[in-house]
């Protein structure tokens, strides 16, 4: 059994698998406007939690937000279930849904899927894909981040569900059981809007938001006396991968959100979140240009300082730049 | 970005898949752009393997002076730290520390060879016959 359930190519899984699960119930909300109002746009610096051994900073909120978030919003009512050390129930517990004719948003880890580029497949868990069918002992798969739709095998999918370490899904499954007649989009659209900008503005902890980012590269600029340059150059290495590796549509899902505006532009018939998304374009191409200076002194493990300081210039001047950028967009939401 | 400064630099992704950028087309609107790949993205993927590599040059060295077991080789191979083997093979850190000694691999049970050798996707002749 395969439903008729459209693969959709995705910036980001969390948001694609989403946006694909409401189409298939016949309500067309793109990945953007999803990430919008689920307020998915963030910046924090995470010393204390560390993946691979190296501080975390990251361009989103954590996993699972986004999608609680803009549900909540949009008034969608969604199944969630997890299976604590029963992978046996968890996998009858998703065929019996596939049975019912409803794809399944589940979430997993990469470094089981057998379809991943090998040179993606980390231990991490945090990967969101849909299950859209099955047949004998193989599950039909639309992962986002996928040009194609893929398969796994039944004892695959068992593994991907119970994946090990931080943030394991423990065969975590959801699906829409409702969603409501009329939406009430401008709203949900003020609300994602408005925490976003809170959030980047006015967290009193100096880790977080534009803080976070002035923060940080008071921090990089240390990192090649500190770390030496072997560390230093795998810590810079871990940002760029925070903004560029699979799943953010491009410099730190940064993008994502112009495009978010362009169609809020359209949604509110208000030309002036057009200009902003102008302004978040540029924000979005000094992420890249952070991104390939950041890789360039990476590339030689240099521990020449002047690296490390060119992109920690580059930050402090993006962090300006959102701080910006947020103030004159909440003044939009008044 | 602009649609056509989409990077399409082959690299990781190369014959798998291509990867989805927002990028604006000739009416200034965003559209999703499949993406072959970005140099960038390439230098700093391939700098993490080039360092999970040293882990497992080191674990090796260390099993050839008979202070490591081959299971040392196999949890860098798979990208595991004690603590995520430990979960894996459902076992406390204490034990699978043990294990990573010569002296520790030699007491285990050919159940636990096979716990082990089921994690790291390998059969219990290929651990316990493992030479760097």
């Amino acid at each position: 059994m395969k439903l008729d359930f459209e693969h959709i190519p995705a910036g980001h899984c969390e948001n694609g698998v989403i946006s694909s699960l409401l189409k298939y119930h016949g309500l067309n909300l793109s990945e953007a406007m999803i990430f919008g109002i689920g307020s998915g746009y963030f910046f924090a610096y995470m010393p204390f939690v560390k993946l691979n051994g190296i501080p975390i900073a990251s361009f989103r909120p954590v996993p699972g937000m986004i999608f609680a978030k803009a549900a909540k919003r949009l008034g969608i009512k969604m199944k969630k279930q997890t299976f604590r050390k029963q992978p046996k129930r968890a996998m009858a517990e998703l065929d019996k849904v596939l049975e019912k004719k409803l794809p399944v948003g589940i979430q997993g880890g990469v470094y089981h899927l057998s379809y991943f580029p090998p040179a993606y497949r980390f231990h991490f868990n945090a990967h969101n894909m849909t299950v859209y069918g099955k047949e004998d002992n193989t599950y039909f798969i639309s992962d986002p981040v996928m040009e194609y739709a893929t398969t796994l095998t039944a004892e695959e999918l068992k593994k991907v569900r119970f994946a090990k370490g931080p943030l394991s899904p423990n065969g975590k499954m959801y699906y829409p059981i409702n969603i409501p007649e009329e939406i009430d989009l401008k709203s949900a659209i003020y609300k994602g809007i408005k925490q976003t900008a809170d959030w980047m503005l006015t967290i009193p902890v100096p880790l977080f938001g534009v803080k976070g980012i002035r923060y940080l590269s008071k921090r990089v600029r240390k990192w090649p006396e500190k770390l030496g340059p072997k560390r230093a150059a795998a810590y810079l290495a871990q940002m760029v991968r925070m903004l560029e590796e699979i799943g953010t549509g491009g410099a730190g899902f940064r993008f994502i959100y112009a495009a978010f505006l362009q169609e809020v532009a359209e949604v509110m018939q208000d030309d002036r979140y057009n200009e902003l998304s102008k302004e978040m374009t540029k924000i979005g191409d000094k992420w890249r240009n952070f991104s390939s200076q950041a890789a360039q002194t990476c590339k030689g493990r240099s521990s020449d300082p002047d690296g490390y300081n060119t992109v920690a210039n580059l930050m402090l001047e993006i962090a300006d730049d959102e701080e910006r950028f947020f103030i004159e967009l909440k003044k939009l939401i008044k | 970005m602009e649609k056509d400064k989409v990077p399409q630099d082959e690299g990781i992704t190369e014959g798998i898949t291509r990867e989805v950028q927002y990028a604006i087309n000739k009416k200034g609107k965003y559209e999703k752009v499949l993406s072959k790949g970005w140099e960038p993205k390439n230098i700093v993927n391939d700098l993490a393997w080039k360092d999970i590599q040293e882990d497992i040059d080191f674990a090796d060295e260390k099993i050839k002076s008979g202070k490591a077991s081959p299971i040392m080789h196999y949890m860098a191979k798979n990208l595991m730290n004690i603590t995520l083997l430990a979960d894996y093979v459902e076992l406390p850190k204490w034990k699978v520390k043990k294990h990573l000694k010569p002296k520790g691999f030699k007491k285990l049970k050919q159940e636990q060879l096979e716990n082990y050798a089921k994690v790291f996707g390998i059969s219990v002749d290929e651990l316990l016959n493992f030479k760097p």
